[in-house]
């Protein structure tokens, strides 16, 4: 018979069941685990050849070794990352590399001239997205087996087509896509001629500081140490979780349900900047954000006008109040961290002297624009404070609020007058934003090579033949030189009011120590994460 | 009578191809006129030349938009919705693997919402301007206004940050990760089929938050409907004449009145339901609840195409299969559809 003591009783323990499983839901991570919460559905591949997102790009940078890297803390010294070292012929065509030895796979396999010749020639042969940043020497499907090859177990000889300047080679096989992946295990998953691309997708082969255990889209990541690594992980497991909302991010992390949050918005970040129950990690990005002004359009083709919009926006007004945390002011198109970044900020508010050079070129009353911008935050409240900017000098742009995908078809198609937009370096040498920025070697509208320069209708083969002959600089700093003279004259006269740029800030709880943050999505390291 | 009760459901169940064949065509050609370029989804923005046009050869885009879709229509008769470019799986694995988190997440809402929005819609009928009724109609009005992703995030405050009654956003507490092994894809279920009763209350209790979310929100409706149905009927003359020869208070309501509002409840309950299998995007954004809505909004935001045709296809074949369950439900229980 149910008696009141019974049921007392019975409330009593599904009380104590009820806490137990909620203490458990919310015992602080495991020791031995990281669990960091993070927006991960930009990721749609883990092969190093076909990635080219930033989470992707982060975890083959932590699953992978290269030939070389950049150290974080000093982002412009080239160092071996498996290679030894390596020299280059007198005609700069020819760069041999010499591999350290005891550099092991998760295998256990050590890797061997054998495994980076196959993941080169892989890259090359598999021709996806990011393969440019090695085709570019002049690899080919056709020839990759005389350019990329093996002399003996420890030695690699890569041959370009064109003298090459050595930095320039080193920091593109630096990238993501000059992951060195263990040549047994991908050959032995590859179907039809697919070089073993459709496993890679999910799965891991390299000797980098952790293996991928899973992949489990818009949901988990999952990574356990590779315990052969050279540069061994501190932590045992990371599990990346998919938090969309910088909110849960948040909680997540004050109630110790995730060591790590990667989302934060400026004034969460602001919240907890003083708690010391946290720290908080940024890092200067490799990603600018700038106004692009489309050249088709004859307004925006003058001089006075484009310098106008560039006097007319309040930079510093706008990192201030809308992203203190999470953009600085930047103003040239080599971001702050990569080698030969200009930092000096020609640009301020200056509404007198706009509205001077507005009439100068006709147009004392201003005149009316489009103006296209991917919608999401923060990037949607930057486009008002622009708007508001504009409307100051008398232009009037009209507000094209968009996805960002079909931003950046509109601007493709070159059918934009104004466009905010965001551009995250591709591999660290200053090459690869300079031929996005001042490299257009036709100004067709059926030019193949759609760089933003020709995106936005600029024809410069003045300053196309200064950037080809830049990268071409065999001379390291007469190279830097070279680079810094162009982002001069680029800031003064390109249709590229280049204004911010990204600055990512992870917040960990105080006990976690060791997350680096990269200049380049592939740098972000793991290895030496740890809590107390 | 039997023959034409039969007829009429060959007719329901002839329309299904013809609706499915409609909503593939139309979510086609949306999304081939959308102003995104697909191939952007597959190479990305910095591919160089070659790459574009291959991907663009690969994916049948050069080809005129009515071979397109008889590609498509193709594949999709041969169980084929193609690959997903964001999760680089088959689109059929990706819905088997989301459709069942926004099942496990919509049944149980639907089923709390049901419960409790149609005793408290019962009972605002029955005590019409008493203050029983004005502090219902307050408690849907504020389930039926208050944005979902408020109360989603409202909860988390409370429940999660403050009480601690509630783990957090997700499906399963770090532990728990890659222990059950997927049966169903519904945890709770693949849990106990284990035998791993830790691992289901943990999928319980990650579920009472995002499901009561979508409860209150629903339930708000189904309360607000069940009250008008049933004021209307009793109303009704034959409700008098029950009171009129004394049968009791409960009888009326239950046994007579309500029966008759449980018919047009049926349609409300099970649009409601098609609606939540839809997926509740924000909610399950804030929850990091990896249902099928959210999988929809991050393949469309990324011009997935295959992804959106194939996750849409399913919406529409939940819609059709649910409105066909009511219709039939509706035929059983009222006499005058006989």
């Amino acid at each position: 018979m149910t008696t009141r003591r019974t049921l007392m009783v019975a409330s009593g323990a599904a009380f104590l069941s009820w806490d137990a499983v909620i203490r458990t839901a919310h015992a602080q991570t495991p020791p031995g685990i990281i669990v960091m919460a993070k927006q991960i559905d930009d990721m749609i591949t883990l092969d190093p050849a076909e990635s080219f997102e930033y989470t992707g790009g982060e975890l083959c940078g932590n699953v992978y070794q290269k030939l070389t890297t950049t150290p974080n803390d000093n982002p412009s010294r080239l160092t071996g990352d498996l290679a030894e070292s390596w020299t280059a012929s007198e005609d700069a065509k020819t760069f041999t590399f010499r591999l350290k030895a005891g550099q092991k796979f998760a295998s256990g396999k050590e890797v061997t001239a054998e495994d980076v010749v196959y993941s080169l020639q892989r890259v090359v042969a598999l021709n996806k997205s990011p393969a440019f940043i090695i085709n570019q020497f002049g690899f080919t499907k056709d020839n990759m087996a005389q350019t990329i090859r093996a002399t003996d177990p420890r030695t690699v000889v890569l041959t370009t087509a064109e003298p090459t300047a050595t930095s320039f080679l080193l920091y593109c096989l630096s990238a993501a896509v000059g992951s060195i992946l263990e040549k047994a295990v991908v050959s032995a998953r590859a179907q039809n001629d697919d070089w073993g691309n459709g496993w890679m997708k999910q799965n891991s082969a390299g000797s980098g500081p952790y293996r991928i255990v899973s992949w489990r889209a818009s949901e988990a990541v999952t990574l356990e140490a590779n315990p052969n690594a050279a540069n061994p992980a501190a932590t045992r497991r990371i599990i990346i979780r998919h938090v969309a909302d910088p909110s849960a991010q948040l909680l997540g992390l004050q109630r110790g349900d995730y060591d790590i949050a990667r989302n934060l918005a400026s004034d969460q970040i602001k919240g907890v900047s003083g708690d010391n129950r946290y720290t908080v990690v940024s890092q200067r990005k490799a990603s600018l954000l700038y106004v692009a002004m489309n050249q088709k359009n004859p307004i925006l083709a003058k001089p006075q006008v484009r310098q106008a919009i560039k006097m007319a926006i309040d930079y510093e007004g706008i990192q201030r109040n809308i992203v203190p945390s999470n953009y600085a002011v930047h103003q040239s198109f080599l971001p702050e961290g990569l080698p030969g970044a200009l930092t000096e900020k020609p640009f301020k508010l200056d509404v007198a002297a706009a509205k001077r050079l507005l009439a100068e070129a006709g147009h004392p009353d201003g005149f009316e624009c489009s103006f296209d911008f991917f919608s999401g935050a923060p990037v949607g409240d930057i486009a008002q404070a622009v708007q508001a900017n504009l409307a100051a000098i008398g232009i009037r742009p009209r507000m094209l609020p968009g996805e960002m995908r079909a931003v950046i078809t509109k601007t493709r198609a070159r059918q934009h007058d104004l466009a905010l937009l965001r551009w995250g370096s591709d591999y660290f040498d200053p090459h690869s934003n300079a031929e996005a920025f001042s490299i257009n070697p036709d100004n067709g509208d059926d030019a193949r090579n759609k760089t933003l320069a020709w995106r936005s209708g600029w024809d410069i083969p003045e300053l196309t033949a200064r950037t080809i002959a830049a990268v071409r600089e065999t001379d390291t700093e007469k190279r830097i030189d070279m680079y810094e003279a162009l982002q001069r004259d680029h800031q003064q006269n390109s249709p590229f009011a280049v204004m911010l740029q990204e600055v990512e800030v992870a917040v960990t709880r105080n006990a976690v120590r060791g997350l680096q943050i990269g200049v380049l999505s592939d740098r972000t390291n793991y290895a030496a994460i740890a809590k107390a | 009578m039997l023959k034409a009760r039969l007829g009429a459901l060959a007719a329901t169940v002839a329309s299904i191809p013809i609706t499915l064949l409609g909503l593939a065509l139309v979510t086609f050609f949306i999304g081939r006129v959308v102003p995104i370029d697909p191939v952007l989804a597959v190479v990305g923005d910095r591919a160089p030349a070659d790459v574009v046009e291959r991907a663009r050869i690969e994916l049948g885009l050069d080809q005129p938009l009515y071979v397109q879709f008889g590609r498509y229509l193709g594949d999709i008769l041969t169980g084929n919705l193609g690959r997903s470019v964001m999760t680089s799986n088959s689109v059929w694995e990706d819905i088997t693997r989301f459709f069942p988190a926004t099942f496990e997440l919509a049944t149980l809402a639907i089923l709390v919402a049901a419960i409790l929005g149609i005793g408290l819609g019962v009972l605002a009928a029955t005590r019409q301007g008493s203050w029983v009724d004005q502090a219902v109609r307050v408690f849907c009005l504020a389930g039926h206004s208050l944005p979902v992703f408020v109360l989603a995030l409202i909860s988390l405050l409370v429940f999660y940050a403050w009480l601690g009654w509630l783990p957090g956003p997700g499906r399963q507490g770090i532990i728990y990760q890659d222990m059950v092994e997927t049966r169903t894809g519904l945890l709770t279920l693949d849990a106990a089929l284990a035998g791993d009763w830790p691992a289901f209350w943990d999928a319980v209790a990650h579920l009472i938050q995002p499901a009561g979310v979508l409860a209150f929100f629903s339930l708000a409706y189904i309360a607000r409907m069940t009250r008008a149905f049933m004021l209307a009927e009793l109303r009704s003359e034959y409700v008098t004449t029950a009171r009129a020869k004394g049968l009791s208070r409960s009888r009326i309501v239950w046994r007579h009145a309500f029966r008759n509002t449980a018919v047009p409840l049926v349609t409300v309950i099970f649009l409601t339901y098609a609606g939540l299998l839809e997926g509740a995007v924000l909610t399950e954004t804030i929850f990091a609840w990896p249902g099928l809505g959210q999988y929809l909004t991050v393949s469309l935001l990324n011009a997935d195409m295959n992804a959106v045709l194939g996750a849409t296809l399913v919406v529409g074949l939940i819609y059709v299969a649910l409105n066909l369950l009511a219709d039939l439900l509706y035929r059983l229980m009222d006499p005058r559809t006989r």
